[in-house]
């Protein structure tokens, strides 16, 4: 499969980690990934709220300038940040209702010589590898199960809502499809309270302590129910997860020391990769529950952190 | 006629004891709504349990609850579909008080301690500039069409329940409140619009205080969208009024806004100091030095490399800059409100029927009508 990548900012930024797993994970999926360079940020919603036509026009030239690929042969577009892939949803879902809005939008691309059409299939990895690659397949890749491993999933808000706009329905159960995935790469699910909660990343620099104590609480309910790591499919949750959860222990007064990976990262361990090759010794909070450094073998120690959480209070 | 199974969270205060579930069986017709099941189970089962309601037709707001972990009116939710919901996470409809709000009896909560007061923060009344005109007000039709989407609000709390900034923070305004303020900022009528803003841009638990999280769109049975009313709210209070808060709100707006049309992609390094109004302002400094372990723990993993930090290799496309000079010059910010506009004819017709390929053709792309579909679409 040929895709049209929009990697977004972050994965190239302070989780570069993030693409680089992606890259490594892409060709055991068979998937083609054709960077989309010229493109700019989503806005992440902030652009949006500064002036919504100027975040409709960006994407849509981002939409466009990935149709351009698809007319090359890339069969649809794909994001691996939840909140691009929200941000773009939103402004997807005007551009296509109103054909008038979609005309005055146009204009502004027409200097490059770029239209979008309505009707752009744009999926998060996560949605292609369930609904494009299918779970049977992956489950055909796997080499090393991650048997034990106990694994938090933590959505990130924008891949989860509002439910019509990111094409959740019976059909499409994308609100449980890292459930899904985490089982057929042979791990065990944790249900944790804040799975499908905020991780507080947008209040940061508005309101440091209620975007702390937010990533802490979740980060806390994980730890709480024996979660041996989080999994998150967005670099910003992984920002106030992982980067910034030395802040977020201090917040909720409480040892945290999970570990959070990124999606294409718990895809490539299941399917043999080195941790290393995966980035994940860039983590600010050391993926030592998840593995065992010196063999590269995957292996659940959820009564060790317990044990270790215990003995430390 | 089927059987529904209703697991209800009890409380009563005047137990002592703490809140715990109870399992309740209704045989009533799967379109007939939660709130007829849990009537029909006081009636036969237990008199004692509290729920509050009344219209039990989705108008008058008072049945709010939590259904199977989804704020909602417990009237508007039909048997068989919260039934089909819950198959989805172990099989049992489970139906709570809302949360954020402190719990009175069974299903009903305290709406005065929480929901009203913070409704009251925000002044909810037209505060007309100067006399009233001799005969009555001429406004423009849109402005008023505009501010019907807050008016829907029936005052049920469902957004308040779930809010997940309230959760962390009690003091925040929160949806239902910041709601009701835009129906006035909205209204070309009030006299007071900078002084409203200015009061909700100001207080540390206000219009910036939402972390942007969907969950009251998703709760609201009214359509009324309180996140995108208190993205509209910071819009007005920064770009119109200039309203330069102390909660950094639009500085950091202003500062990504400047940062993806400088470079393209956001330049992290860059966005925190000038979120703070730049590297040597006296707010940004012991910000910076807070969050200085932070950045030292990056550098050490080899996550922030100085040269990333210092520099930034990406500069925007001309395109982009050329769409930000465009937009920017425009004399009015054009905003579209689905809610009031509506969706384009063709598209409700498509999506009422699931073989009709949605756009694409055009680009060549592959003719597998699924990879095809919008996925907003299926």
């Amino acid at each position: 499969m040929k895709v049209a990548y929009w990697p977004g900012c972050v994965s190239r930024g302070f989780t570069p980690e993030l693409h680089g797993s992606m890259a490594k994970v892409a060709p055991l999926l068979d998937i083609e990934l054709v960077e989309l360079d010229r493109a700019c940020c989503t806005g992440a919603g902030v652009i949006a709220e500064h002036n919504q036509e100027l975040a409709d026009t960006l994407n849509a030239r981002t939409f466009a300038l990935a149709q351009q690929e698809m007319a090359r042969g890339a069969d649809l577009m794909m994001n691996i940040c939840s909140t691009c892939q929200g941000a773009q949803s939103e402004c997807q879902e005007r551009l296509d209702a109103n054909s008038g809005y979609r005309d005055r939008v146009n204009e502004s691309l027409a200097p490059e010589g770029l239209t979008y059409e309505r009707g752009i299939a744009n999926k998060h990895f996560l949605w292609i590898m369930v609904e494009e690659i299918g779970l049977d397949h992956i489950r055909s890749l796997v080499t090393r199960p991650l048997t034990d491993l106990r694994v938090g999933p933590f959505y990130g808000c924008y891949i989860l809502r509002p439910t019509d706009r990111v094409g959740i329905d019976e059909e499409h159960p994308r609100d449980r499809y890292l459930q899904q995935l985490i089982e057929a790469l042979g791990g065990t699910v944790v249900d944790y309270a804040g799975m499908n909660k905020c991780c507080g990343f947008p209040i940061i620099t508005m309101n440091k302590d209620a975007s702390l104590k937010q990533a802490g609480r979740h980060l806390g309910d994980a730890k709480d129910a024996d979660a041996d790591c989080l999994v998150t499919p967005c670099p910003l949750c992984h920002l106030n997860l992982d980067l910034q959860q030395p802040m977020a222990e201090k917040a909720v007064g409480r040892e945290l020391d999970l570990p959070v990976l990124h999606l294409p990262q718990l895809v490539g361990l299941a399917f043999g990769l080195d941790p290393k090759e995966l980035g994940m010794g860039k983590h600010v909070v050391r993926p030592t529950s998840v593995i065992d450094w010196s063999t590269s073998v995957v292996a659940g120690v959820g009564g060790g952190v317990g044990a270790k959480a215990a003995g430390g209070s | 006629m089927p059987e529904y199974t209703l697991k209800l969270r009890r409380y009563s205060p005047e137990s002592g004891e703490a809140a715990y579930w109870e399992e309740f069986t209704a045989d009533l017709d799967g379109h007939r709504s939660v709130l007829d099941g849990i009537l029909q189970v006081r009636d036969r089962e237990d008199g004692s349990i509290g729920i509050r309601c009344s219209c039990r037709a989705a108008i008058c707001g008072s049945c709010g609850v939590s259904i199977n972990g989804r704020a909602g009116l417990a009237c508007h939710m039909h048997l068989d579909e919260a039934q089909k919901r819950a198959d989805q996470n172990g099989g049992t409809i489970t139906v709570e008080p809302m949360g954020n709000m402190p719990v009175l009896k069974d299903l009903i909560v305290d709406m005065d301690a929480v929901h009203w007061k913070k409704v009251q923060r925000v002044t909810p009344w037209l505060i007309p500039d100067g006399e009233p005109p001799e005969r009555e007000y001429i406004v423009p039709k849109e402005s008023m069409v505009d501010v019907t989407q807050t008016m829907a609000c029936i005052q049920c709390g469902a957004c308040v329940s779930h809010c997940l900034s309230m959760e962390v923070d009690p003091l925040f305004i929160g949806p239902a409140a910041l709601a009701k303020a835009y129906r006035f900022v909205g209204d070309p009528r009030d006299g007071q619009h900078f002084e409203r803003l200015k009061d909700l841009s100001e207080d540390p638990h206000g219009i910036y205080d939402c972390t942007h999280c969907f969950n009251c769109i998703e709760a609201c049975p009214k359509g009324v969208a309180p996140m995108s009313q208190i993205m509209r709210l910071r819009r007005i209070a920064g770009s119109d009024h200039a309203i330069d808060d102390r909660n950094n709100g639009h500085r950091h707006e202003n500062a990504f806004v400047k940062n993806i049309e400088r470079n393209g992609l956001l330049h992290e390094a860059d966005l925190l100091p000038d979120s703070y109004g730049g590297k040597f302002h006296p707010r940004a400094v012991p910000e910076l030095l807070a969050s200085l372990p932070v950045a030292l723990k990056g550098l050490q993993r080899g996550k922030i490399t100085p040269k990333k930090a210092l520099l930034h290799g990406h500069k925007a496309d001309q395109g982009v800059k050329d769409i930000f000079k465009r937009i920017h010059s425009l004399e009015d910010r054009y905003e579209l409100n689905l809610y009031v506009t509506g969706k384009d004819e063709e598209q409700s017709g498509a999506k009422d029927n699931d073989d009709i390929v949605e756009g694409g053709q055009a680009h060549g792309t592959p003719s597998s009508s699924s990879e095809e579909r919008s996925p907003n679409s299926v």
